[in-house]
């Protein structure tokens, strides 16, 4: 790598089912100007933008980059559109630090954002079309089924989906930004509430939420001047396998687990469990925690969800998992990888707040996407590797 | 800087209307065939990046299905751009600058077919200020070119005169879809489509597909016996609302193209992604190229739009004709957006 990079300021707006306060561009500014000030710059300061969301379709706005852009101090400025299916606020940090570590760029301003309730998005992923075959079944009725072949390959107790789910809320209430806030959720509220993907329950579910994520990413020169810990970025990794094929495991897909392989080798990690402080995944239905444990080699094949059953990925376990409250209580879909990576750099910062994990020093960002066939990643820590 | 070179270029024939393959039939004989001319075995490509827009398929998540067309098993390290994907030629050569890998495929493909191209680009647009008004893309251009005539910076007859040489040009291209010999006074007596732009002033509706394959240093030299290097890549951008810049200049092309270094050295010709004939000589002028300089010897946008590809096309033409001996150093360039609003500008040399 030419150069090291860091994260040195974040910023995300408030996640809500309709935030009507603001348009997208409003949206977008929010969580750019909260991390410029955090990073304490200004908009001449950046060199470039990358911004990353999900579906067009979502808004309705054909490549809307085009028209944000100013509101991101664009105008004269390389501009980047990223756009790689759920992973994709990960991949975009990813690209926003390449632009950094290249040399080629000091300060980046990166922006990942989604506002959902310009459309449906359940109803924009299920779009028929001729000559092929119609899913019609929104994003929890394409993982159901891969969720089914978990239970039966690992024997996980029925329950496992609905500790994470609680787990998860119980962290969202410590979190200023969360969408879902449930102060008073219970084990039996979420094991009674209604089933809608066998066996994924409504409680299990993520929202669909309005939102930015915004982070500065800048070079060690600007890192050290900034005056605050930066989250210096060790390592960063993205794999992509095809959405289906005879012999594709699509409950442990290759691409993750290859993909998780190659960031800890970058790393110079070779206990994750061990050296890893804490996680933030990519986890829209509750039973992908236990199923991304072992997709990330943080427990063996099969034995994911006795972390999850033994409070490992508690706050106070030994790795917590979703910090902030995960992808169950804010999903902002183009936005979520990115919140994911910005978690894992806020608690390297000690910036998280009532979900600060004491003695979180490196911390990891995971989103996927797609079929489970979209991996981004990162690790960030508070001293440069 | 690591020296990064174009290894090899491949593209589909450009067609108004692809009927008998879908995009991943479409990107398969080309991944094939540029992968064949990198002399780099497929699975040794350290990256891959794609360009497209959901908004030609009509359909969310439409580059996933391409990844079918580069047999990502065992899994690759892949990205994507909603950009033409010249920007995605861009981000896999920031990524070889990174020193992570030190080869990448690039492609990109549309159908622009499949729906009516002018009016979907109207939802390119500000969605509350401008896409309500329901400007398509040809009347946006109608509005550049007016600016222009207005002010006496170009008349109706250089604008005939781009379009004849372009079309002229693009009879010496297998692949282009409009070519022959036109008669510039004859282009003249034709009606408006949308004043003041006449049909010949207008880009084809295209369906296609193209890649490139690009490498570091010593493996690219080891790899093909011409690799044509990529001596700069910058891009720029200028604000999206119409009313709020000069639409005769383009203040992105000219700071991209002196970032890029193009005034520093002899330049042999040049590959312009204009889709509207007034804009190549708003961008002949932005990057200070001479007049007489030979400007899309393979025909350009106006003799085929593939929409996502046409950028990335230009600098796989440019770098053809490097290899085949009709210049040493060219000007490639994209553009993105409602009247050029997104230029990419990058200096090819042999």
């Amino acid at each position: 790598m030419a150069e090291h990079a860091a994260v040195i300021g974040i910023g995300q707006t408030k996640y809500d089912a309709k935030r009507i306060d603001v348009s997208q561009v409003g949206l977008i500014r929010e969580a750019a100007r909260r991390a410029l000030d955090d990073a304490g710059l200004d908009w001449k300061d950046i060199d470039a933008v990358v911004i990353g969301k999900a579906p067009d379709m979502f808004e309705g706005v054909m490549m809307p980059e085009l028209f944000l852009a100013e509101a991101l101090g664009g105008v004269g400025k390389p501009m980047l559109r990223v756009h790689t299916a759920g992973s994709v606020g990960g991949s975009t940090a990813i690209v926003a630090a390449s632009l950094v570590q290249s040399g080629v760029h000091e300060r980046v301003l990166t922006v990942a954002y989604e506002k959902q309730s310009e459309s449906n998005a359940m109803w924009a992923l299920s779009i028929k079309l001729p000559f092929s075959v119609a899913m019609v079944a929104g994003a929890g009725g394409f993982f159901a089924p891969l969720i089914r072949g978990y239970m039966r390959r690992s024997g996980a107790p029925e329950d496992t989906g609905i500790r994470v789910a609680l787990k998860d809320r119980l962290n969202a209430l410590k979190n200023p930004y969360a969408h879902l806030k449930l102060p008073d959720v219970t084990f039996e509220m979420i094991a009674n509430s209604p089933m809608l993907w066998d066996p994924i329950r409504y409680l299990e579910t993520c929202p669909s939420s309005d939102g930015a994520c915004a982070m500065v990413i800048s070079n060690a020169k600007h890192a050290r001047a900034s005056g605050k810990q930066p989250a210096w970025i060790h390592a960063t990794q993205m794999k992509t396998e095809p959405t289906s094929f005879a012999g594709r495991d699509q409950v442990m897909p290759k691409a993750g687990l290859e993909c998780s392989r190659e960031l800890y080798k970058k790393a110079g990690i070779s206990d994750p469990r061990r050296e890893i402080d804490c996680a933030e995944i990519y986890v829209p239905f509750s039973w992908f925690e236990p199923m991304w444990m072992e997709n990330l080699h943080f427990a063996p094949i099969n034995e994911g969800w006795k972390m999850t059953y033994e409070g490992a990925t508690a706050l106070d376990g030994d790795l917590p998992v979703n910090m902030s409250g995960g992808v169950l209580s804010s999903n902002a879909i183009g936005a979520s990888g990115m919140i994911r990576f910005a978690e894992a750099a806020m608690q390297v910062r000690k910036q998280a707040g009532e979900h600060q994990v004491d003695r979180a020093r490196k911390a990891m960002g995971h989103a996927y996407g797609g079929g489970s066939q979209y991996f981004s990643m990162w690790i960030v820590g508070d001293q440069p590797l | 800087m690591r020296d990064v070179a174009i290894l090899s270029y491949a593209q589909t024939p450009y067609v108004r209307t692809e009927r008998r393959r879908n995009e991943v039939e479409m990107l398969m004989p080309v991944i094939d065939e540029v992968v064949a001319g990198s002399g780099i075995p497929r699975r040794e490509i350290g990256f891959t990046c794609s360009g497209s827009t959901d908004y030609l398929a009509g359909q969310s998540f439409s580059f996933v299905m391409a990844v079918d067309a580069v047999g990502a098993w065992p899994p690759i390290t892949e990205s994507h751009v909603e950009m033409d994907g010249a920007w995605a030629l861009y981000e896999a050569w920031i990524k070889i600058q990174c020193g992570e890998v030190d080869s990448a495929l690039i492609f990109s493909f549309g159908r622009s077919s499949m729906g009516e191209t002018a009016e979907t680009m109207t939802l390119q647009t500000d969605p509350y200020t401008m896409a309500p008004l329901g400007p398509d893309a040809i009347s946006m251009a109608a509005l550049q070119a007016r600016v222009g005539l207005d002010r006496g910076l170009w008349s109706e007859r250089d604008m005939a005169e781009v379009a004849a040489r372009s079309r002229r040009h693009a009879k010496t291209n297998p692949d282009a879809q409009l070519k022959g010999d036109f008669d510039v006074d004859q282009l003249l007596a034709q009606p408006y489509l949308v004043d003041p732009l006449r049909k010949h002033d207008c880009p084809p509706v295209t369906d296609g597909a193209a890649a490139i394959v690009i490498a570091a240093d010593g493996l690219a030299r080891r790899s093909v016996a011409k690799p044509v290097w990529i001596r700069s890549i910058e891009h720029r951008l200028d604000s999206h609302q119409l009313g709020g810049r000069d639409l005769a200049v383009s203040p992105s092309t000219e700071l991209a193209g002196k970032r890029a270094g193009v005034a520093q050295g002899r330049i042999d010709f040049a590959e312009l992604h204009a889709p509207f004939t007034h804009q190549e000589i708003i961008l002949r002028r932005a990057l200070g190229l001479a007049d007489d300089l030979v400007v899309n010897r393979s025909g350009g946008a106006l003799a085929a739009n593939p929409i996502m590809s046409a950028g990335l096309a230009r600098i796989g033409e440019a770098s053809r004709q490097i290899v085949a001996g009709q210049g040493s150093r060219a000007v490639a360039h994209a553009t993105s957006g409602p009247c050029l609003q997104q230029n990419l500008v990058c200096v090819l040399e042999g």
